[in-house]
């Protein structure tokens, strides 16, 4: 994946029909299903991943997700940026 | 009986549904001898075998053939599927299945569509199914499905006669626009064993195709996914089959058969239980032929002290099985294996025979 992945202030994150976040008692947890994938989401994955609905915009999940967690928002920002790059990368996440 | 020891939770499920199909394809992985369309389980049964296997951990489900479009009831088992909460995928000839049923299918549930297509030319792909206006009807039922907003697979099984158009074929898969696109080397099984020295390749068209998937994967990074299926009599290490034998998925024939791949017939004197008779949980945990390979303790040299031997698991045990006549072996695969020299000189026999096609 490339290091300069930039995601617009205003784009829609949205897990396409066909990527489906789900919780698995034998898995312990959270689940990202997809094509002959299955991906386990950690606590923060989650927490990101639940917003990705096509509603907030990027810039609007940042915001929230550094308010939610009282975290530094350039962090959070990194953070999201990099799970979303690679889940657009492999075709999983409309942007 | 012997308790398997680590035993983990099966994460995928094969859902033969039945053996009909109306391609002939030289590769089939379906066995040599088909089951009957009366022995096939019925709509209620598979609605039981999904919730049985949501409830043992089980995430996604693959329904499969043959064709799964030659049974009727396919949308309502589909619909089952996608109730008990399993990722629903269908594993298509796109022969068979209408933009009706596709419509409904989509109403269903249904998470993901992978169609298979048997060569980016039309008269190829028609000469290798057996069936003419094959490719035509895949490009149609492609379209449907995208329309629709499924997330679409297009599925190649790559061999001599088509391995040398892996460019054409991701350009094809690119203009039907799906997601991924899987480049799946034949792996000699069933009708492809019988089949074998037709559809080996080259030494050369193999370093050329795997060169080329490199290649058309940075080219089209971010358009689509390209994943493919190592040719292994042409490998230096075996694949962990099934990720392991009954670690991580489990097989059901049209009958019902719990198989722990499903090439594992092939082995014989396993016995194999059925979901007409017992829970999936019980066959997992208990089923004789899933306990025969559990684990590794069982792998003679070289693998018992190999560090990759909870990495591929010593191989396949039908392909050991087929190769050597005995399915604890290494797999021959292996370039560690006593008896690689017969994949070797297997992997350098080429005959232009007509197909058997799969009947």
């Amino acid at each position: 994946m490339a290091d300069d992945f930039t995601i617009a202030p205003g784009a829609k994150p949205r897990l396409p029909r066909g990527v489906r976040l789900t919780h698995s008692e034998a898995q312990g947890g959270w689940v990202l299903l997809a094509p002959e994938r299955i991906f386990k989401a950690d606590a923060i994955a989650f927490e990101i991943l639940r917003r990705c609905t096509g509603e907030a915009t990027f810039d609007a999940l940042v915001d929230d997700l550094a308010r939610t967690f009282d975290a530094p928002r350039e962090r959070i920002h990194a953070d999201v940026t990099k799970l979303l790059a690679s889940l657009a990368e492999k075709k999983l996440l409309e942007l | 009986m012997a308790q398997a020891r680590n035993q983990t939770k099966p994460l995928g499920l094969l859902a033969e549904l039945t053996h009909r199909c109306p391609l002939g394809c030289p590769y089939c992985s379906n066995p040599l001898t088909l089951e009957r369309r009366e022995d096939e389980l019925d709509t209620a049964t598979w609605a039981r075998v999904c919730l049985e296997a949501a409830e043992l951990g089980v995430l996604q489900v693959h329904l499969s053939g043959g064709e799964p479009g030659s049974r009727r009831d396919l949308v309502e088992i589909a619909a089952s599927a996608r109730r008990a909460g399993l990722y629903t995928n269908l594993i298509t000839s796109g022969v068979g299945i209408t933009a009706r049923t596709m419509r409904d299918l989509w109403e269903a549930g249904l998470d993901h569509v992978q169609l298979s297509i048997q060569d980016s030319d039309a008269i190829s792909a028609d000469h290798i199914a057996g069936y003419k206006g094959a490719f035509q009807r895949k490009h149609a039922l492609a379209t449907e499905a995208v329309r629709l907003g499924l997330m679409l697979t297009i599925n190649f099984v790559v061999h001599r006669a088509n391995v040398d158009r892996i460019i054409e074929m991701v350009d094809l898969a690119l203009a039907l626009k799906a997601s991924r696109i899987e480049i799946a080397h034949v792996q000699y099984y069933g009708w492809a064993l019988k089949n074998r020295s037709a559809l080996m390749p080259t030494r050369e068209q193999v370093d050329r195709a795997v060169t080329s998937v490199e290649d058309l994967r940075r080219k089209h990074q971010g358009r689509i996914v390209i994943d493919a299926v190592l040719p292994d009599y042409h490998a230096r290490f075996p694949k962990p089959c099934v990720g392991g034998w009954g670690r991580r998925s489990l097989n059901v024939t049209p009958s019902g058969k719990v198989l722990p791949c499903h090439a594992a017939e092939s082995i014989p004197d396993l016995e194999f239980w059925n979901v007409r008779d017992r829970s999936l949980a019980d066959i997992w945990a208990s089923s004789p032929a899933f306990n025969a390979f559990r684990g590794t303790a069982y792998l003679p040299e070289p693998c018992a002290s190999c560090e990759r031997r909870e990495i591929d698991f010593g191989g396949c045990r039908c392909q050991a099985f087929l190769l050597t006549g005995d399915a604890r072996a290494t797999d021959p695969v292996c370039h560690l294996s006593p008896d690689h020299d017969l994949v070797a000189k297997v992997a350098e026999i080429h005959t232009d025979a007509p197909y058997h096609y799969r009947r």
